[in-house]
């Protein structure tokens, strides 16, 4: 934090210019959900692929007065998450928190937090796939013209084959969308469990592929639907019987962590702030009652 | 037959490579097709063809004459560059469909028509099990219930006789005589009422040769599909069709009853055709 020095460089890092180009194509995204908004991805101090979508779009959006969170797979604290949050602090000086409920911008890969989001945040999503044809067709030309035509019979073929070599049409992470009933979107690789998060939310989504060059948005209260063929509704990962050993949640997102020494399998909350939380409000609480 | 209605007809359907020039616009008669004052190819030039209801339409002709060029400009894999196609089933036969949006021409490669390459690279996604290249046309067709799929899938395969275990092998690890089994079936899906089949036994051994056309013979007996059936082996034209097309260098030279023709050949080049066919 001391080799950058807020002063030396422009407010949030990028220049004025810059993030007006971004906040239009943010709009052109909010205006079409699930529309592949191209942008001329910057360089960032961070290497592509590290989240430079997501810290672009939280670059040009965010102001002296916000609070930001940044989680990297539901984690505050991970290398990926410190070294953003080292970024864009020192560029811009804004608070940071831990807590869900606190942050009006909060930048993440691969997890939505648990806490329901407000009409008042925004979700920012670090995407490396934003293209949900690209397996379908490698060319560019070729999949703006399919979601042009909405043909994404492609898409549904793959989710086909896996359902008939494999038992199942779901995808583990980042399983395709379909954003207002026009364009399938890949919802970065968040888990299954979270995508429901997606329909009809208050807040707003916004994805961003810095290595890619694209934005997209799922503006509040937008229809999400996961895709899923009328005979195999679509399901959750099974989060069903187990419990966080730190702060004891149920139906939440779990991470399995395997004790080799003592064979045991645990459950933790993926979403660590929302664990932290919840740890402190017991802890308030006993002793509040002694 | 004659009185009856078409399936499906085109009218001067010309696919040009190359701008053309004075000469070659004005002289018909080009070697091959080729242009030798610009190079221009005219692959198909003014071609006119009609397919009845149930009647197997056989296309023959030496290479480069232009077949593939017209079975690919019907289905929508190659641009014409002027002319007229019609089916009767799409907007009863009063709309040329050749221009039509790209929306409109996925709708009626998915209900309208089936292809058969020769090269079943063009026509399978090899890395994907047969089941899913078949559910692939049903898909398409908007089918999103996957059960059902996956049944049509193997009454299929019993149809075009690949055993249904192997459903989920995929086509890279068949035959060739398999794969075209393949492509047939995902061809006649939708049961669509016009097949458009490309050299389907150019490459495979004789033996295998003779029972893919038995089957092509019996799906078109059964389902009353018409046939557009290209193939430069006049032996496989004799046995498949009711009537023959001629091209050479891009044109039609002649057409009529096969059994007419192969009797009675009007044209030098069909005489050739012919005579080395006996
Ligand atoms: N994309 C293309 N660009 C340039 N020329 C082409 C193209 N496609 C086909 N041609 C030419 O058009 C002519 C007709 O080709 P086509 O493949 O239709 O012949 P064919 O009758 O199917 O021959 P074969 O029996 O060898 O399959 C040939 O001279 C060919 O070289
Ligand atoms: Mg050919
Ligand atoms: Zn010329």
């Amino acid at each position: 934090m001391e080799t950058i020095k807020r002063n030396d460089y422009n407010f949030a890092f990028l220049d004025e210019g810059s993030k007006r180009e971004i906040r239009r194509a943010i709009l052109h995204a909010i205006a079409i959900p699930g529309y592949q908004v191209p942008f001329g991805s910057r360089e960032l101090p961070i290497g592509r692929g590290w989240g430079t979508g997501g810290i672009q779009l939280t670059m040009s959006l965010i102001g002296p007065n916000d609070t930001l969170k940044v989680i990297d797979q539901g984690n505050d604290d991970s290398v990926n998450a410190v070294s953003i949050k080292r970024l864009i602090c020192s560029t811009t000086g804004v608070e940071t928190t831990t807590d869900t409920a606190e942050a009006n911008i909060i930048q993440s890969r691969h997890r939505i937090p648990e806490e329901p989001l407000r009409e008042d945040q925004v979700l920012v999503l670090q995407v490396p796939t934003p293209e949900p044809l690209r397996s379908v067709d490698a060319h560019e030309a070729v999949t703006r013209q399919l979601h042009a035509d909405a043909e994404y019979t492609g898409i549904w073929v793959n989710l086909f084959e896996q359902l008939l070599t494999r038992g199942s049409a779901f995808k583990g992470a980042d399983h395709p969308v379909m954003a207002d009933d026009r364009y399938v979107m890949n919802p970065s690789p968040i888990p299954r469990y979270d995508n429901p998060k997606l329909d009809h939310a208050q807040c707003l989504y916004l994805f961003g592929a810095g290595r890619e060059k694209k934005i997209y948005a799922v503006p509040p209260y937008t229809k999400v639907e996961s895709l899923a063929f009328d005979d195999h509704p679509f399901e959750q990962e099974n989060m069903e019987g187990r419990k966080c050993r730190l702060c004891g949640a149920e139906h939440v997102y779990f991470d399995e962590i395997f004790d080799p020494e003592t064979g045991e399998r645990y459950y933790q909350c993926s979403d660590t702030g929302y664990c932290l939380k919840r740890q402190n409000e017991q802890k308030a609480e006993k002793e509040g009652l002694r | 037959m004659e009185r009856k209605k078409p399936v499906m007809w085109g009218r001067h359907i010309t696919v040009r490579f190359g701008e053309g020039c004075d000469y070659c616009r004005t002289h018909t008669n080009l070697e091959k097709g080729r242009c030798p004052k610009c190079h221009t190819i005219w692959a198909v030039r003014d071609v006119d063809f009609q397919v009845y209801p149930g009647e197997i339409l056989g296309i023959v002709g030496e290479s480069g004459s232009g077949k593939s060029t017209l079975l690919k400009t019907l289905y929508f894999d190659q641009q014409a560059t002027s002319g007229e196609a019609y089916l009767s089933l799409y907007h009863e036969g009063k709309e040329n469909f050749l221009n039509v949006s790209s929306q409109q021409k996925r709708y009626l490669r998915n209900h309208m028509m089936g292809m058969v390459y020769q090269n079943p690279m063009l026509g399978l996604r090899m890395k994907l099990s047969s089941g899913a290249n078949i559910a692939e046309k049903l898909i398409a067709a908007g089918g999103r219930d996957a059960g059902r799929m996956i049944d049509r899938s193997i009454e299929l395969l019993h149809h075009v006789e690949i055993p249904t275990e192997r459903l989920r092998d995929q086509p890279r690890v068949f035959s060739g005589g398999m794969q075209q089994r393949v492509q047939i079936s995902k061809a006649i899906a939708n049961t669509p009422p016009i097949l458009l089949l490309d050299e389907v036994t150019t490459g495979l051994d004789l033996s295998v040769q003779a029972k893919v056309l038995d089957l092509i013979r019996s799906i078109q007996k059964e389902l009353g599909i018409a046939m557009l059936i290209v193939s430069h082996d006049l032996a496989v034209i004799r046995m498949m069709s009711d009537r023959t097309m001629v091209m050479l260098g891009g044109r039609v030279v002649e057409e009529g009853l096969t059994d007419q023709i192969l009797e009675d050949p009007l044209h030098e080049y069909t005489q050739t055709l012919v005579s080395s066919l006996l």
